[in-house]
């Protein structure tokens, strides 16, 4: 259970979005001006032969991820003598709201891993810097890339993230309680009328197959990616507008909430209950995040499997967020810092293999068409989501409202509201949110 | 008092009538300066920890104040305006978590009070164990928020937890919803709240009560009073002081409720047990929009101030 909590802790940032971080400072001046093609800062990454610089790294891999992740750390200074990397490891959480401080004092870090949704809040305070240069020099262009990861990294036509992985949602099944009710373990349902069926069966052996939960985690991001089956999206293409009130949205709403009418799923499902009842072989079908591949290979005695999201709606879809590299601009800007760090993005991003194995997709096409990652089954099943996958769109000040959004979603799971007049309510507001925000930000 | 007197007088070196006169404008200008000079040490702490940044807070509030944007512009009393306005993003989030809050406190606090004081009236009798239930009952307190948090959000979870599963046994029902709608989830916030801090509270009567004379019990006796006499007109009365402050900081403490419904109810149904501190973190540290925040802090800072007025007056009147 820790280990679940801790991960979902490990992503609460995203999708609650801690808005963003740092001072201003910098903001007009020299920052920007040293990635650019300036020789001092180096070649965007290729290598460094500058004096020895310490580099401090700020993550919030706190999960199984974050041993693998401070493995790769070391062998990277012990293959660069004049590049050491220290890291810092806080919950995301935690993490996000420490950010801003450290860096207004000037005790930020020099890298951070950043979720995609957060890097425009970032970048349009001015905190991280541009890395279209390292893109450059890695000779890193969208086809090496899933389309949308490679385009979340962009605010106001400039690139601010690497993309070191995508996490998706996975479709997890209890093998042992789908053999049960008589369905084959060996072929979870890829479709609605799968699905439905499945859970008809499960419910016939007194199962209630697949528990709704009314909360961000799970329930919250099942919606999120059920809307986008069903054609919807969350926002208008330019963030201007809030769009979860829609016919697909409302009927994808729907159809979540009559899985408790229909008894599909029980009603009031507590936080993490989805994934506990999973676990237990209470229910049989749980959407969750990619992390939690980790956390059941931790139950040998669970008998389970993961597979794409099943297409409930008119097309595939699945929620998702990404890791990223950025560099964060420092009040005196040290351009060996800068190119000592575009190195060592540069260098992990070429054994994001070996990042893959801490449970998490590797970002780079090579890297995950290659046979080594095929042979992390788990981890390699969820791969092909990601040509469909619907990351959350790069706007500053967003997760307040995506806030919003999860919880007029837990008010139409609780029954408080009709799907409608919930997701019409959340809107209502979310409007507002996203105006203030346009104030604030300027754009 | 003598002591200034003192110094004056080892100091005066003048001829008597005169040094008198000097010595006595000596002396008030001693007695003017001591205390302060006393209250020098906690003066300059509250100054620089207590004051000064409420200050600083109230004038940040007249503020778009933003952590990372480097424009921080005067609006001045807009932030507050916001908190007024049906019309602004924060109008709705604000006041049902003041609603939420005020409902958790009208509900716990009366608990909070009286549960405790019956807990101390019995451990202060005397019976073997007694130690042991007096560490027993302050268990709780000494866990974190997080712990208890977490340990319950389990226990009183609608289709997996303990607590329905037990009800369920003895034939009541047992899919009450804990904590995913309301009133139940006022009920465990509350019910967990009072498990959880009752200990401090008792410990503080506990003290209180063995401040009391056992004379007064003896002479009470044998008078003839019964049991609930010597509780009405010995207990009560000498307690009243502790009780006056177990009542006024049982009142902050409640108002302050945060990690409770953080991690129990995780502000389920929609927003309705999300609180008005939980509120203040998201704003300011989520958001960054310190302005707001502390427009929210300081409304909520003179919210208090008048439940404590109204607090204290109440009891002056009983007391008179």
């Amino acid at each position: 259970m820790i280990q679940n909590e801790m991960s979902r802790r490990r992503l609460l940032g995203l999708g609650v979005g801690l808005g963003a971080a740092a001072t201003l400072t910098l903001a007009g001046c020299g920052g920007g001006s040293s990635t650019k093609g300036s020789t001092a800062a180096g070649n965007g990454g290729k290598d460094y032969t500058g004096p020895k610089v310490d580099l401090k790294l700020w993550n919030g891999f706190t999960g199984g991820d974050g041993d693998i992740f401070k493995k790769l750390v070391e062998q990277f200074n012990s293959e660069h003598q004049n590049i050491a990397v220290s890291v810092i490891t806080y919950e995301w959480q935690d993490y996000y709201s420490k950010l801003p401080g450290a860096v207004t004092s000037g005790n930020g870090p020099d890298i951070a891993v950043m979720h995609m949704d957060q890097l425009a809040t970032f970048a349009a305070r001015g905190v991280i810097t541009e890395l279209d240069d390292v893109a450059k020099a890695l000779e890193l262009s969208e086809g090496d890339f899933a389309p949308t990861v490679w385009k979340g990294g962009i605010y106001h036509d400039k690139r601010y993230g690497i993309p070191l992985d995508m996490h998706p949602m996975g479709f997890y099944y209890n093998k042992a309680v789908m053999q049960k009710a008589g369905l084959d373990p060996n072929k979870p349902p890829a479709t609605k009328d799968e699905y439905t069926a499945a859970l008809t069966e499960l419910k016939k052996s007194g199962v209630q197959g697949f528990w709704v939960s009314p909360f961000q985690f799970t329930g919250g991001m099942t919606f999120y990616s059920l809307l986008h089956q069903w054609g919807g999206t969350l926002f208008d293409g330019e963030v201007a507008k809030a769009t979860f009130n829609s016919d697909p949205a409302v009927e994808a709403c729907t159809w979540l909430v009559d899985m408790i009418k229909q008894g599909f799923s029980p009603a009031n499902v507590g936080q993490d209950a989805d994934y506990l009842a999973l676990k237990s072989g209470k229910n049989a079908f749980n959407f969750n995040g990619i992390w939690q591949i980790n956390d059941l290979k931790k139950s040998p005695q669970v008998q389970w499997g993961v597979a794409p999201l099943p297409q409930i709606g008119s097309q595939k879809a699945t929620w998702a967020n990404s890791h990223n590299f950025t560099i964060v601009k420092q009040r005196s800007a040290d351009n060996n810092k800068v190119s000592g760090a575009k190195v060592f993005i540069n260098w992990l991003s070429q054994h994001s293999l070996d990042w893959a194995k801490g449970g998490q997709i590797p970002a780079r096409k090579e890297v995950r068409e290659g046979a080594e990652f095929k042979a992390l089954p788990e981890i390699s099943a969820l791969a092909p989501e990601l040509e469909y996958a619907a990351f959350p769109p790069a706007s500053p000040g967003l997760g307040e409202v995506m806030t919003t959004f999860y919880n007029s979603f837990n008010e139409a799971a609780l029954g408080k509201k009709s799907p409608k007049q919930a997701l019409d309510d959340g809107v209502n507001k979310a409007n507002k949110q996203l105006e203030d925000n346009r104030k604030k930000y300027g754009s | 008092m003598a002591d200034v007197i003192e110094v004056g007088a080892a100091r005066g070196d003048a001829p008597p009538p005169a040094g008198r006169t000097r010595r006595r404008g000596a002396t008030e200008r001693g007695h003017r300066a001591t205390p302060y000079l006393f209250l020098a040490p906690y003066l300059v702490l509250f100054l620089v920890f207590g004051l000064a940044p409420i200050l600083f807070g109230i004038w940040i509030s007249l503020h778009q104040w933003d952590l990372q944007l480097p424009n921080r512009p005067f609006i001045g009393l807009e932030n507050y305006r916001d908190l007024f306005s049906s019309d602004s993003a924060d109008y709705a989030d604000w006041w049902s978590s003041v609603r939420a809050t005020a409902i958790f406190t009208v509900l716990s606090v009366p608990l909070l009070v009286v549960v405790p004081l019956g807990l101390a009236l019995l451990l202060n009798e005397k019976f073997p164990g007694r130690t042991f239930f007096r560490a027993a009952f302050f268990a709780p307190y000494v866990l974190g928020v997080a712990v208890i948090g977490l340990l319950w959000r389990f226990l009183l979870d609608a289709n997996l937890g303990l607590v329905n599963r037990l009800l369920g046994a003895v034939g009541l029902p047992a899919d009450t919803p804990w904590v995913t709608d309301v009133p139940w989830a006022w009920v465990s916030l509350v019910g967990v709240t009072v498990w959880w801090t009752c200990g401090f509270n008792a410990v503080i009567y506990l003290a209180g009560l063995q401040d009391i004379p056992a004379e007064l019990y003896e002479a009470a006796r044998v008078d003839g009073a019964t049991a609930w006499d010597r509780f009405r007109h010995v207990t009560l009365p000498g307690l009243r002081p502790v009780l006056l402050f177990v009542l006024t900081t049982t009142i902050l403490a409640s108002a302050n409720v945060f990690g409770q419904s953080f991690l129990i109810t995780q502000g389920a149904p929609g927003e309705q047990t999300r609180t008005v501190v939980w509120r203040i973190v998201d704003e300011g540290l989520r958001n960054y929009d310190v302005g707001q925040a502390s427009a929210m802090s300081v409304l909520f800072a003179l919210l208090l101030a008048v439940v404590s007025i109204v607090n204290f007056r109440l009891f002056r009147y009983r007391e008179d």
